[in-house]
C-alpha cells in the first residue's frame, strides 16, 4: 500500500492531468472541512459580526467564547455533555469486556457448544431486533428512564464481534500452546499472551464502541420520559434540527448570539470525536481496519 | 487443568485426518464443560446479552398478532391473528412509506455507490504518501459525526438563511430552497449519505485496489496503455470482483437506507414524501400508541430483509465470494 514515488513505468503525468487532479481532490478536501469550518467560525464570534452577515461568519472579526461560557455555566447542555461522557466510558468499558470474553471463547477451536454458540450469535445479524419490541424488552427489563437503557441494549456489536473473534483466530495456535505446556490457565493465556497482540484491533473496536455510544440519541427519546437525562445527542437534536430555541436553556445571563450558542452545541457534540480521531487514525496505516473490513 | 486439552493447529481449516484422540474428544459432555468452564463463563454475558435484546426482541414480534395495549402487556393482551396485516395491505399510508423507502433506496444505490470506487480510483492515483494520507484522514472524518450533527451542518450550509443563500444574494442571483423543499428531499438525502460516507466506503475499494499486480500496469504502460486504457483494461478487471460482491450485498440489504437520517427530517418535509418505513414504524408506534399495528409493519419489513440478504448471500457463495455471516 505505501508506494514512495512514482514506480518508472508511469512516466510524468502531463500537467494538464496533475491540474485537474489537483482541483478535484481540492474541491473534496474543501466539502468536507469547510461547513466544519464556517459552524466553528460561527460559534466564536461576536454577536454585532454574526447579526451583520445575517446568521454566520467564515472568519469571526472580533473573537468571543461567550457563546460557550453559555452553555457551559450549567443546565441543560452541560448535564447532557456530562451524561454522554459517563455513557460513553462505562458503555465502552463493559462493550469491549463483553466482547472480548465472548469472541476469544468464539474463537477456541473445540470448546463445548462452540459451534450453537456462534449460530446464535450470527443469526441475530439477519434479523435485527425491531424498534417496538426492542422497547417492549427495555420496558419489562425495567430500564426505562435508567441510564443503562443507553448501554445495555447495545452492549454487543455482532461486526465487531466478528471481527475480534476473527483476530483472535489469527493467532498462531502454537503461542498459546506453548503457554498453556507452561502451566497457564485460559484467563491468563488471555490476560498475558492474546491480549498484548491484540492492543490494535481493541483500540479499534474500543473507539467504534465509544464513537456509537457518543453520538446515539434517538433511544433516549423513546426509552426516556424523563427529558433531563438526555444525552446530548439528543439535546442537540431538539435545539439545533428540531428548531428549538436555546436562549431559554441559556438564561438571562445569554450574551451571544443564539446562533452563535447553537453552532457552540454542535461543536461540542463533535469535539470529542474530533479529539479521539488522530488516535483511531493511526491504525487505518496498519491496515487493521482493511483487514477488518476485509473480515 | 491446563493439560487436559492439547489441541491440533489450525482449528476448523484443518482437514480432519490427523485424529489423534485428544483428552478433549474422549470425555463425556460433563466433563468438557468442566474442562472449558473459564471460557463459558467469560463468554456468559455476551450471550446473556444476545438472548435477552435480540432473542428477547425476537419474542416481542407476537405484539404484530396482538391488539397490544401497555396497560395489559404481552400475556394480558387481545390475540387478532393476522388482522394487523390485513390492515397494513390496504393501508395508503403504509404504501406511501413503501413506496418512498424504495425510491430512497434506487437513489442510494445508483448514485451513492459508484461514489466510493470513483473517489477510491482517485485515492489511489495519489503517488504521494503524505498527501494521500492527508486526504484519507479528510474524508474518513465524517462517518463518526452523528447524523444529528451532519444534518445541522447541511441546514447552515443549504438553508434559507444558510451560507450558499448568502453568497447567491450576494451576487443577485436569488435563493435555492433545498432544506424542507419537499421536492428536492431524495437529492439532499443522497447528498447527505455521500457527503458522510463516501470517504469511509473507500477503504475496501482501496484495499483491492492495493492488491492489484504491479507487473500488469508495468506490461499495460510498456505496450503503450495511456491512464485511460490501464484504468479499463487492468484496474476494473482486477477489482470487478470486489464490486460485484459489494453489489449484490448492497442489494440484500436494499431496503436498510437508514433510520436516524430520515427521523430527523421527516418533519420538515412532511411525511408524503418524507415518511420511509422505518420513520412509519416509529410515527404509527411511538407517536401514535399503536404498538401492535406497527409491530407489524416492524415485522414486515423484517422479514423481507432477511430473504433479501439470505438470498445475496446465496448468489454472493455462487459468484465464488465469502458471504457476510458464513464467517
Amino acid at each position: 500500500m505505501s508506494v514512495t514515488g512514482a514506480p518508472a513505468w508511469m512516466g510524468r503525468p502531463s500537467p494538464a492531468v496533475r491540474v485537474v487532479k489537483a482541483a478535484a481532490l481540492t474541491v473534496v478536501v474543501l466539502l468536507v472541512i469547510f461547513p466544519l469550518w464556517t459552524v466553528l467560525a460561527t460559534s466564536l464570534a461576536a454577536p454585532e459580526n454574526v447579526i451583520a452577515n445575517g446568521g454566520w461568519v467564515i472568519w469571526p472579526e472580533r473573537f468571543s467564547f461567550d457563546a460557550y461560557a453559555d452553555i457551559l455555566q450549567g443546565g441543560i447542555i452541560t448535564r447532557a455533555l456530562m451524561v454522554s461522557a459517563g455513557v460513553t466510558v462505562i458503555g465502552t468499558a463493559l462493550s469491549l469486556v463483553c466482547t472480548i470474553g465472548l469472541a476469544y471463547t468464539l474463537s477456541r477451536p473445540k470448546v463445548y457448544g462452540g459451534k450453537p454458540m456462534l449460530l446464535l450469535v450470527l443469526f441475530t445479524f439477519l434479523f435485527p431486533p425491531g424498534m417496538v419490541p426492542l422497547f417492549l424488552v427495555v420496558q419489562s427489563t425495567g430500564l426505562v428512564d435508567q441510564y443503562a437503557a443507553l448501554i445495555l441494549p447495545f452492549l454487543i456489536n455482532v461486526f465487531n464481534l466478528v471481527v475480534m473473534r476473527g483476530f483472535f483466530q489469527s493467532i498462531p495456535q502454537e503461542l498459546l500452546d506453548a503457554a498453556r505446556m507452561d502451566g497457564a490457565g485460559e484467563l491468563a493465556i488471555l490476560r498475558k499472551v492474546v491480549l498484548p497482540l491484540s492492543k490494535a484491533v481493541i483500540a479499534v473496536i474500543g473507539l467504534f464502541y465509544a464513537v456509537a455510544y457518543w453520538n446515539r440519541f434517538f433511544e433516549a427519546i423513546i426509552y426516556f420520559n424523563d427529558q433531563t437525562k438526555w444525552p446530548i445527542g439528543t439535546v442537540l437534536r431538539q435545539y439545533v434540527t428540531g428548531g428549538a430555541s436555546l436562549s431559554e436553556t441559556a438564561g438571562e445571563m445569554a450574551t451571544a448570539s443564539p446562533q452563535s450558542v447553537q453552532m457552540a452545541v454542535v461543536i461540542l457534540a463533535t469535539l470529542p470525536i474530533v479529539c479521539v480521531y488522530p488516535f483511531l487514525q493511526r491504525y487505518f496505516a496498519k491496515g487493521v481496519l482493511t483487514g477488518a473490513l476485509k473480515a | 487443568m491446563s493439560m487436559t486439552r492439547v489441541r491440533s493447529g489450525a482449528g476448523a481449516t484443518s482437514p480432519p485426518m490427523e485424529k489423534t484422540p485428544t483428552p478433549a474428544t474422549r470425555m463425556g459432555p460433563l466433563g468438557r464443560i468442566r474442562a472449558d468452564r473459564v471460557l463459558l463463563v467469560i463468554a456468559v454475558p455476551g450471550l446473556l446479552y444476545f438472548l435477552v435484546f435480540h432473542y428477547g426482541a425476537l419474542f416481542g414480534n407476537v405484539l404484530a398478532f396482538q391488539n397490544y395495549i401497555p396497560f395489559l402487556g404481552v400475556s394480558g393482551s387481545e390475540w387478532v391473528g393476522l388482522a394487523h396485516f390485513e390492515r397494513m395491505f390496504g393501508d395508503p399510508e403504509f404504501w406511501n412509506a413503501v413506496a418512498n423507502t424504495l425510491f430512497i433506496a434506487t437513489l442510494q444505490l445508483v448514485f451513492f455507490f459508484p461514489a466510493p470506487l470513483a473517489l477510491a480510483l482517485l485515492l489511489h492515483s495519489i503517488v504521494g504518501d503524505t498527501v494521500r494520507k492527508f486526504v484519507q484522514s479528510v474524508v474518513y472524518l465524517p462517518h463518526f459525526l452523528s447524523w444529528v450533527i451532519v444534518i445541522a451542518l447541511f441546514q447552515q450550509m443549504l438553508g434559507g438563511a444558510g451560507v450558499v443563500n448568502g453568497w447567491l444574494s450576494d451576487l443577485g442571483a436569488g435563493s435555492i430552497s433545498i432544506i424542507g423543499n419537499p421536492g428536492a428531499y431524495g437529492p439532499l438525502v443522497v447528498a447527505q449519505l455521500i457527503w458522510k460516507e463516501c470517504g469511509w466506503a473507500t477503504i475496501i475499494f482501496l484495499a483491492a485496489l492495493s492488491q492489484v499486480d504491479e507487473q500488469q500496469y508495468e506490461a499495460a504502460a510498456i505496450d503503450g496503455a495511456g491512464w485511460g486504457r490501464r484504468l479499463w483494461h487492468v484496474t476494473l478487471p482486477a477489482i470487478r470482483p470486489v464490486i460485484v460482491l459489494l453489489l449484490v450485498l448492497r442489494l440484500g440489504e436494499f431496503l436498510s437506507i437508514g433510520f436516524e437520517q430520515f427521523f430527523l427530517q421527516r418533519q420538515s418535509v412532511g411525511p408524503e414524501v418524507g415518511e420511509v418505513l422505518d420513520t412509519f414504524v416509529y410515527y404509527t408506534g411511538f407517536a401514535g400508541g399503536d404498538f401492535g399495528y406497527a409491530a407489524a409493519v416492524g415485522l414486515f419489513k423484517g422479514v423481507i430483509g432477511v430473504i433479501l440478504i439470505y438470498t445475496a448471500n446465496k448468489v454472493a457463495h455462487r459468484l465464488g465470494e465469502q458471504g457476510v455471516y458464513k464467517a
